[in-house]
């Protein structure tokens, strides 16, 4: 890796005014992913402000309505393994459970688990080919190269990746709240603005600054989340990155769909909201499965492959189909 | 024949590569650009045995662990999170050693394959895989073996998997399939293939506890 310096901060006021003061300062937690961006090249930053050890951040919380808060440093194991998340929300321990592996996931913290950069292949080669995320205005090397498993809905000339996370695709899909510091006080990002698309400018992921800082996730009480149900298809069985995944959530009257949630992972360069399906879900029988994927075909109207990715809309739309199907059939 | 075990054998070899090896790379090294990285002293609690060193801040508590403390037994492999060789525990859970800073270690307690066994007596996983040829080359196997145990003391917390049916029921231990085994060992990759054997010792390592 290249030289940086390295400071453990105790108190989130002064990680912010480090990371605020120096244009190239950077926050490590879990180091999970910015480790091995930094160990291929993508990103260089001269100073890393520890931020692992910041009191008052490690904690799950139940809130008054019967959600729940996460600290920003929580690990995913923490919460993939935790009873009342299990219960309430069980595609959010599910999503955990598929990503990474059981070291990786004791080591990265909630909050870096969405801010993960995305794996296309183009932005991981630091040393090489043309990529507008990591070095703007250098090109696209994957709208007509190797893009198999790249977006299928909003993505750019200039950008056509996918966001990583698997988790964000649940808290996307149960309208979570990003909790963000900055020296003017906190604020809360809804889970649907938080990430961006590619647009002209795919260097930026999502709406942090410098001198931000996730404090927190909150996950507020949704009558769908304890029957939901999260997907993931991959090339590999275990390990491995989503081709496409799905997060489904339903609150059922009897048989009938009284209120849908959807997100998608591996489609788009955020988690992908199936707003259209889900409103089309609304009144179905959950046994009518024509019925359920006429209502999920709704989502993919404004679908746009790439020239490798055209199974991906077909294989979506299959994903959604089981992942509601199963959602459904929790007791 | 001298009563003399790997770790020993293969530190004093090792010395007399280093010393080979410096002879011929002095020269090399004054010639090149000055390379001034930031360091910072810390003391690192590896196997319970606190060491203080003074490292760049770059470098990791894999490479640490090596070349400064001197425990060879964590491989580096892939070096980049995707393999698994590198598993240690650090406060017990594990993780990889290759993507942790070491100066961010201070304060943690690192355990490392050179610490699971008690004296000359092997830890029961390590048994388990000798017993059932739970390695071919052997070089991911520190990681298996420190992942394996690991996996055993997550499940009997309780900790579910991708592969548990239901994530709303509490997982007992005794729910730990072969199909467990193999989703929890997957950040482990072995080049030779080894892993009916790996899933055998570590099932069999389960039985005894």
């Amino acid at each position: 890796m290249h030289p940086f310096s390295l400071s453990t901060v105790k108190e989130v006021d002064l990680a912010i005014r480090a990371h605020a003061r120096d244009p190239n300062a950077a926050f490590i937690a879990g180091g999970t992913d910015l480790v091995g961006l930094m160990k291929d090249r993508v990103v260089l930053p001269q100073h890393l402000v520890d931020i692992y050890h910041l009191p008052g951040l490690d904690q799950i919380e139940l809130l008054p309505d019967g959600g729940f808060r996460m600290g920003a440093l929580v690990r995913m194991s923490d919460v993939a393994v935790n009873m009342h998340v299990r219960n309430s929300a069980p595609m959010v321990s599910e999503a955990l459970l598929l990503s990474a592996s059981g070291q990786l996931r004791n080591m990265a913290s909630m909050g870096g688990n969405i801010l993960q950069r995305t794996r296309c292949a183009y932005f991981r080669d630091g040393d090489g080919t043309p990529c507008n995320k990591r070095s703007p205005g250098s090109g696209c090397s994957a709208r007509h190269g190797i893009n198999r498993n790249h977006a299928i809905f909003g993505w750019s000339d200039a950008c056509t990746a996918t966001h990583p996370s698997d988790v964000a695709v649940a808290l996307r899909a149960l309208d979570s709240i990003v909790l963000v510091r900055s020296a003017s006080g906190v604020r809360a990002v809804p889970f649907g603005d938080f990430h961006l698309l590619p647009n002209d400018t795919p260097e930026k992921d999502n709406v942090l600054g410098r001198g931000d800082l996730i404090v927190g996730l909150e996950v507020p009480n949704r009558p769908e989340a304890r029957r939901s149900h999260y997907l993931k298809v991959r090339d590999r069985q275990s390990y491995e990155f989503a081709l496409v995944s799905v997060a489904a959530a339903l609150d059922l009257d009897g048989h009938n769909i009284r209120s849908a949630r959807l997100a998608m992972g591996g489609v788009a360069h955020k988690p992908w909201r199936l707003s259209s399906s889900e409103q089309a879900l609304v009144g179905v029988d959950i046994g009518d499965a024509n019925k359920l994927r006429a209502a999920i075909a709704r989502g993919f109207d404004d679908a746009r492959p790439l020239e490798q990715n055209e199974f991906k809309v077909e294989l979506a739309q299959r994903a959604v189909l089981r992942a509601v199907q199963t959602a459904g059939a929790r007791a | 024949m001298i009563d003399m075990d790997r770790r020993t054998f293969m530190e004093g070899a090792g010395v007399g590569i280093a010393y080979a090896a410096t002879a011929s790379a002095v020269p090399a090294l004054a010639e090149s650009a000055p390379h001034e990285a930031p360091t910072t002293t810390v003391s690192l609690t590896v196997n319970g045995k606190a060491h203080t060193v003074t490292l760049e801040d770059r470098t990791t508590l894999l490479d640490a662990v090596r070349n400064q403390i001197g425990l060879t037994g964590t491989k580096k492999s892939c070096d980049r999170g995707e393999c698994g060789a590198c598993t240690v525990h650090i406060d017990g859970h594990r993780a990889l050693a290759c993507m942790s800073l070491a100066v961010t270690q201070k304060g943690r307690s690192i355990t490392t394959i050179e610490g699971i066994a008690n004296g000359s007596k092997l830890h029961p996983m390590q048994a388990a895989f000798i017993e059932h040829d739970g390695f071919q080359c052997g070089f991911c196997t520190s990681g298996q073996i420190m992942s394996g145990v690991a996996l055993l003391k997550e499940a009997r917390s309780g900790w579910p998997s991708a592969a548990t049916p239901d994530v709303t029921r509490p997982f007992s231990y005794d729910q730990l399939s072969e199909a467990e085994i193999r989703e929890r060992m997957s950040g482990n990759l072995c080049r030779c293939a080894c892993y009916p054997n790996i899933v055998d010792s570590i099932a069999s390592a389960a039985k005894e506890g």
